[in-house]
């Protein structure tokens, strides 16, 4: 049985509960078993970043050492935006020794800089294809999907060291390990307005329908993400973007982690597929 | 020298922008060699008054009036494309967090009031709650903004499909943390001031 630390961050405990059921119920049929840190705390996000290096930095480090107290070696962190912060972090402290000392003081425990970090995508996209291929049991070939990977988990290379910058292919591996048809489109590591959505939602309608927009141009009929936030603009702001740019997408965003539930045979209940406010009736017609 | 209107022969560059950028993040903003490919590839340009690579310009020239002023770093998602593509290591995404830091530190007030407000009400739910509540948050923004209805819609479809929590998920231990964490911090920023 595989062990890991888990950090669901704020947004898998509310906006992207249906992230959190589905990896959780993934990694359940893997006999993958999840610890979540004990008393984590919120990473900061883009406000914190945008306010206080300082901050920025200590929250991330505060988590990291509860994981590390609690005796975690490896740690997921699903939400791109978490994962950033805690990868950016780190380098931080790597390039500066000033910095870590007062990290240390600000948090007041000791860091000694012993976890590992990683994505869902590398825990599945490491494992071998027959006991992914293994494990499925419905045929998703019906399910036309493109990958969008988003901003964070890949950039910067040099902080992040995640599949390829520009062309990113460890979601595409997964999803056609689990019998998805995969297409290939412009848009897997544009920008969707990310913490935009409440104060510039404008930009967000734009930049999300470019995304949406070539996505169906290709023929998709479902969005694959791996971040929360990329999820609540394509989801969540999608009859929103239909209505101002007078179009029709009907495009499922779903969790990768859904669409691996749904091929390992999970009710679709479980994998949170009735919280979206896209349909996700349609998608799921295409699963035998 | 801030003043735009008036006919430059000599370019004096200032630097003490620079300089202030240098201290605080270590970035030497005139390795920039002006290639533009930050803005080239920047997803939010359309929405800004300067260019990143203008505003880069501007502070080399020493302009800081000009880019404090500037929608450029509030209109910036922090998405990353213009750090990883420089040819020349600048890290932009950070000078755009460094020009908004120094910005409201100098007294300016943001041109984008609604994102720097956001910002503030993020971070004191952080700071109270630990962890983001997001209807505390969305009423502490509501009330800083008086856009009382924007994205009500949304927000009862959100409710409705159990996305938003009614209540925060506080743990006294978790608090006391984030409490500490702050004012730590807010006392080393001043101590750097001093």
């Amino acid at each position: 049985m595989t062990r890991y630390g888990y950090y669901p961050g704020c947004s898998l405990h509310s906006t992207g509960a249906e992230y959190d059921h589905s990896f959780k119920a993934v990694c359940n049929s893997f006999k993958i078993e999840l610890e979540e840190v004990p008393g984590w705390v919120c990473c900061g996000t883009s406000p914190a970043h945008a306010s206080s290096h300082l901050l920025a930095t200590a929250l991330p480090i505060k988590n990291l050492a509860l994981a590390e107290y609690a005796g975690i070696n490896e740690l997921v962190v699903p939400c791109a935006a978490c994962f950033s912060r805690f990868k950016m972090s780190l380098r931080e402290l790597s390039e500066n020794e000033k910095l870590s000392e007062e990290i240390k003081e600000i948090i007041g425990s000791a860091f000694q800089n012993k976890v590992k970090i990683i994505h869902p995508l590398e825990v599945f996209d490491k494992m071998e294809e027959k006991n992914i291929k293994d494990a499925v049991k419905k045929n998703l070939s019906g399910m036309k999907v493109v990958c969008y990977y988003g901003c964070l988990l890949t950039r910067p290379p040099k902080v992040m060291q995640f599949d390829n910058v520009e062309y990113p292919m460890s979601m595409d591996r997964v999803m056609q390990k689990c019998g998805a048809t995969v297409l290939d489109w412009s848009y897997k590591t544009d920008c969707c307005g990310a913490t935009f959505s409440l104060t510039e939602t404008d930009a967000v309608l734009k930049l999300t329908n470019k995304i949406l927009e070539n996505a169906k141009a290709v023929g998709a009929n479902a969005i694959a993400v791996a971040c929360p936030l990329c999820h609540a603009n394509l989801d969540t702001r999608q009859a929103e973007i239909e209505e101002k740019y007078q179009t029709q997408y009907g495009l499922p965003i779903l969790y990768f982690t859904q669409i691996m539930g749904l091929a390992l045979g999970i009710e679709p209940k479980e994998l949170g597929m009735k919280k979206h406010l896209v349909p996700t009736e349609p998608v799921l017609a295409a699963v035998k | 020298m801030t003043d735009q209107t008036a006919t430059v022969k000599t370019i004096i560059p200032s630097g003490d922008l620079l300089k202030e950028i240098e201290k605080e993040i270590g970035v030497n903003v005139n390795t920039c060699y002006q290639c533009r490919k930050c803005s080239a590839g920047c997803p939010m340009s359309w929405a800004m008054d300067y260019t990143p690579a203008q505003l880069i310009h501007a502070i080399r020239l020493g302009q800081s009036a000009l880019v404090f002023n500037s929608k450029t770093m509030w209109m910036c998602s922090a998405c990353q494309t213009c750090t990883t593509r420089c040819p020349q290591d600048v890290d932009i995404a950070r000078i755009m967090d460094t020009c908004k830091i120094l910005a409201i530190k100098q007294g300016f007030s943001s041109p984008v009031p609604r994102v720097h407000k956001f910002n503030k009400a993020a971070l004191r739910n952080i700071k109270w709650f630990g962890r983001m509540y997001e209807l505390g948050m969305i009423g502490d923004l509501k009330m800083r903004t008086f856009e009382f209805f924007k994205d009500a819609g949304m927000g009862i479809k959100m409710f409705f499909k159990g996305k938003l929590n009614v209540f925060p998920s506080i743990s006294p231990s978790r608090t006391s943390t984030t409490w500490k964490i702050f004012s730590n911090v807010a006392k080393k920023e001043k101590e750097h001031r001093a």
